[in-house]
């Protein structure tokens, strides 16, 4: 079956986050496809590269990073969410002037049509909210 | 643009401001019209507040949902189903909300539910 996920909960704020990370890794051992991994609202701060959580406590940007560049993943963050609360990548930061940007390679930048495809390519979209 | 069509539905269960859920939603259920799929939008718990007339939340300042909502019929968005236990529960009455809306019972809702391929919740 092809799915994709929707996140809409920060990592450490909500469950949502380490929820859906399991839940890729579930769909994977399971040899499941997932076609997108799409970050919405309070959920781009998952693709921040600036998060550190105390050792003890998952790094859950960085194993969401791992996971897609296990599993070649492709992993978009809502633009419009993302810029709004201080998630850039470096074209952004040079487009609003920032001294610096944050997200995390391989997550992306890009517009909710991109939630849309995803739709209706997938079998199933399962979403994880705060 | 793929050429597959699926029917979303999406569903709205938090109060018009307070979270960004219902913006966050609005947004979807537009970009979901661009794409010219089949929509419909079901409004359960709070999110029966949203479709009350007159908001004012300039005071807070946020902007007004009211406007975005009515633009729905403008993009031929025009399957808005209502939880009638939800309006109920708040002491609202269908002829509180000024918009097309069909109310549904429990078992209503999990048909709409079953007739669509993607659900997605705020």
């Amino acid at each position: 079956m092809i799915f994709s996920i929707v996140v809409t909960g920060a990592p450490y704020s909500s469950q949502a986050a380490d929820s859906a990370l399991r839940y890729c890794k579930s769909l994977l051992k399971l040899e499941h496809q997932i076609h997108r991994i799409f970050f919405y609202a309070d959920g781009v701060h998952n693709a921040s590269e600036l998060a550190a959580p105390p050792q003890d406590e998952t790094n859950i940007p960085s194993e969401w990073a791992q996971l897609a560049e296990e599993h070649k993943l492709d992993m978009v963050v809502c633009i419009a969410a993302a810029v709004r609360r201080g998630v850039l990548d470096e074209n952004e930061a040079q487009r609003y002037e920032k001294s610096s940007h944050n997200l995390t390679p391989p997550f992306v930048l890009s517009g909710l049509g991109q939630l849309v495809e995803a739709g209706i390519v997938s079998d199933r979209i399962v979403t994880f909210g705060a | 643009m793929s050429d597959t069509k699926k029917s979303f539905l999406i569903i709205n269960r938090k109060a018009p401001y307070g979270s960004s859920a219902a913006r966050d939603a609005l947004d979807v259920a537009l970009t979901i019209s661009v794409f010219e799929q089949p929509l419909s939008l079901l409004f359960m718990d709070d999110a029966v507040l949203q479709l009350l007339p007159a908001h004012n939340p300039a005071g807070i300042g946020q902007k007004n949902l009211s406007a975005n909502l009515a633009m729905l019929e403008m993009y031929d968005i025009d399957q808005l189903h209502v939880c009638r236990e939800a309006l109920q529960q708040r002491g609202l009455r269908a002829e509180d909300i000024e918009l097309n809306i069909n109310l549904l019972d429990r078992s209503g809702i999990a048909t709409l539910i079953k007739q669509h391929d993607q659900v997605l919740s705020f």
